[in-house]
């Protein structure tokens, strides 16, 4: 009886939770890919919405692009803050405390309010060195990267902070360097802010659109939020089964992220225990 | 290891300093050497460690965040936007080449559209013929020259679609300007408007009629009150900022942007907030049968696409043939009046940010002490009151940080709103503030929306959201104990 609430809380969550993914799956999956033909338990079985978009649209690429530009954005960005929360958790030094609240101001300026200035200034970039300009990833991810201190930083310092000093003290007492200390004492303990960081940042950039829109102009370098917005922006009613289909094709990276982080996740996002 | 990053990055910046020193760059070569020296000498030294594992992420946080939000908020006090990009010098020539007009006996040329660039993009070249002599010469934005030695010529295609481009291009000449007229002819006019350099003035050749400069707002205004629609770059001080607050038709939408701003932010993260707990507290017992499959199925909203989800929550909420009406055999215009649009708008954050509270609840629930809630039941305590009292109270504690960043990024949750309602539903006398409108998407309208682009004030109305953002969170944060760590 006890526990009957309980399950009546978790199944109406649950309903909540599932009916829109139940509708994109069906919508996916119906034969005449039309949105007012899609009801909410699917009406047919049929591949073609993906074969069609496979066949008419650049979603590989995109995807690949994606990946590239998600993948590469989240790793440097993990190792980019671990190094600055490392500092600001374990050394005390000048201009610690203005370095640590001004890195929350900066971050509360949304970066996308500046993207006429980000616009005139990656033209000029495009003009001198194109492999980093427009239309290529490394652009992107580069700026991107600007914004991985701030809430990555402070996120991963709560975390360091509940490592006791005790540890690396005595590696350092046993004649560790701090470049040791660093990257073969503390990385392993902070595994779970790690991996939490890296989902996150992976997450926000696979549905970064606006940044990547005025970027990736050219059908073959698009991210999957930019080339499935373009598949709608015109026939909205007609591909809308196809939409549904690249949706929950680009659920999968992050659904695996998802998995291969699991043990980490509910610790790393409460900055709570320490374990190994 | 560290000899290999070192010599990367050397290798970097020599890459790096070729286009600079091809460009005449100077300063941006002294900028790349300095910083080069700057990192060599930092990881050559035993000194300066805690420089070492900041300098990365310090670089990249300057060049492509610092640079940027300060850039910007040096437009915020211009009148940056259409007719206003360019120095004064820019916009006579402009005006001058707008004004060319065919005049009888104005020599005509066969005209070849061009480009030294991709032929949908590049910069264009007309490749100009005169008829009688035969000579091609070329001609560009600067001036007439000779032909460079490597072009596309555009097909007919391609040059349509260009052609807007291509009506509105000139060749500045001596008194005039060469235009095309259709795409296989050009014509060489005369300007109707002229530059006066002792009046600073434009004056039209025909009517007579002059427009002086006005340094203040950077247009030429005619004694009638005329303004010329090209103008220049100039400084204006706060101006854009007291038109928020006195301007009757910005200030009162405004005020009530604001209040809805606030009320979506805290209205998303108490909805996630109270399903995410409700939901792991739910699951918060060992005896709970299926937890860990409910636990996945609850987690898949966010591992959902969130920008492709807001597409399709739009067309659940469509009136006709949406599922929401259907299912519920509603007939309600979701996104037409203002309440339900908001409604809908705060549903849809509720079901992409609930999991996200339900996992952060989950790990804070199993960082409390089962000691405290049994000792509290062996003291008589009824569940509601021992988690009143208790497990709330210490929930919040641990979880107060993250609703603070939850609220500062609701704040300004961009796609949250372009992406389902874009803002609407608009009242019929203003286009330009809808109901369901933030800040941020009322910005993003004036800095790049059809009513052409303010960047100067879309610029200042942003350092005015960067404020109250900032200081929402600063209040709050002195409030909770994490800040502590910050001043130890």
């Amino acid at each position: 009886m006890r526990l009957a609430w309980r399950h009546a809380v978790a199944v109406v969550a649950v309903a909540f939770a599932l009916f829109p993914i139940l509708f994109v799956l069906s919508a996916a999956l119906n034969p005449q890919g039309t949105l007012s033909s899609t009801e909410l338990v699917p009406t047919g079985l049929s591949g073609e919405n993906f074969g069609k978009l496979f066949g008419d649209t650049q979603f590989a690429r995109w995807f690949a692009n994606s990946l590239l530009i998600a993948g590469l954005s989240a790793a440097a960005a993990v190792l980019v803050g671990a190094l600055a929360a490392y500092a600001f958790s374990r050394m005390r030094f000048r201009g610690r405390r203005v370095g640590l609240l001004s890195l929350l101001l900066i971050q509360m300026f949304p970066q996308f309010l500046a993207i006429v200035t980000i616009f005139l200034m990656f033209s000029t970039i495009t003009d001198l060195w194109p492999a980093i300009g427009f239309n290529t990833p490394w652009g992107l991810i580069l700026l991107y990267l600007g914004g991985a201190l701030g809430v990555n930083t402070w996120l991963m310092k709560g975390f360091l902070d509940t490592v006791p000093k005790e540890l690396d003290e005595s590696a350092t007492m046993d004649g560790a360097t701090h470049a040791q200390v660093f990257f073969q004492i503390m990385l392993p303990l902070v595994a779970p802010i790690l991996a939490v960081t890296g989902l996150l940042v992976f997450i926000g950039t696979i549905n970064e659109f606006l940044m990547a829109n005025v970027f990736l102009t050219g059908g073959g370098s698009k991210t999957l939020a930019v080339g499935m917005f373009g598949l709608i922006a015109s026939e909205r009613n007609n591909n809308f089964g196809v939409f549904c289909a690249g949706t929950l094709l680009t659920a999968v990276p992050t659904v695996l992220v998802f998995q291969f982080l699991q043990r980490y996740i509910v610790s790393g996002l409460t900055s709570g225990a320490v374990k190994g | 290891m560290k000899v290999v990053s070192l010599g990367l990055a050397a290798a970097i910046a020599i890459w790096a300093a070729f286009p600079l020193v091809e460009a005449r760059s100077w300063a941006g070569l002294a900028i790349l050497v300095a910083t080069t020296a700057g990192v060599f000498y930092l990881y050559l030294t035993r000194r300066h460690i805690p420089a070492k594992y900041l300098v990365p992420g310090t670089l990249l946080l300057i060049a492509f965040q610092v640079f940027p939000v300060l850039y910007t908020a040096s437009t915020a006090f211009t009148n940056f936007g259409d007719g206003h990009r360019g120095s004064k010098a820019d916009a006579i020539a402009a005006i001058q080449t707008a004004s060319v007009t065919q005049v009888p006996g104005s020599p005509e040329y066969a005209l070849k559209v061009a480009t030294t660039g991709d032929p949908a993009t590049g910069p264009l070249i007309f490749l100009l013929t005169d008829p009688a002599t035969g000579a091609v010469r070329a001609g560009d934005a600067s001036g007439l020259r000779e032909p460079p030695a490597r072009y596309t010529v555009l097909t007919i295609g391609q040059a349509s679609a260009r052609s807007q481009e291509i009506t509105a291009f000139a060749v500045p000449t001596s008194g005039g300007a060469i235009r095309s007229s259709g795409l296989s002819r050009a014509y060489e006019g005369k300007a109707l408007h002229g530059y006066d350099e002792g009046c600073d003035c434009i004056s039209d050749r025909e009517t007579g009629k002059t427009w002086v400069a006005d340094a203040t707002t950077g247009s030429f205004v005619a004694g009638d009150g005329e303004r010329l629609a090209q103008g220049w770059k100039v400084d204006v001080g706060f101006r854009n900022f007291t038109r928020m607050v006195t301007d009757g038709t910005i200030s009162g939408p405004f005020l009530r942007t604001l209040a809805w701003n606030v009320t979506f932010a805290v209205g998303s993260v108490a909805a996630t907030f109270v399903l995410g707990l409700a939901c792991a507290l739910a699951l918060h017992s060992p005896r709970m049968r299926g937890r860990s499959l409910y636990r996945v199925l609850l987690i898949l909203p966010y591992a959902m696409p969130s920008f492709a989800m807001l597409l399709v929550w739009r067309d659940l909420f469509n009136t006709d043939f949406g599922l929401v009406n259907r299912m519920f055999g509603l007939d309600v215009d979701w996104f037409g009046e203002v309440w339900s649009a908001r409604l809908a708008v705060i549903l849809v954050q509720m079901w992409l940010g609930f999991p996200y509270m339900f996992l952060v609840a989950t790990g804070a629930l199993q960082a409390i002490p089962r000691e405290l809630t049994e000792a509290s039941s062996v003291d008589g305590a009824r569940p509601w009151q021992a988690f009143r009292r208790i497990t709330l109270p210490l929930l919040l504690v641990a979880l107060t940080p993250l609703l603070i960043s939850s609220f500062a990024y609701n704040f300004n949750n961009f796609n949250a709103v372009y992406l389902t309602t874009e803002g609407g539903p608009f009242p019929a006398d203003n286009p330009t503030v809808g109901a369901t409108d933030l800040l941020i998407t009322y910005t993003f309208r004036l800095a790049f929306g059809a009513a052409g682009a303010q960047y100067g004030f879309a610029a200042a109305v942003s350092l005015l959201i960067f404020a109250i953002v900032a200081l929402i969170s600063a209040v709050s944060f002195r409030r909770t104990r994490r800040q502590e760590e910050v001043y130890s």
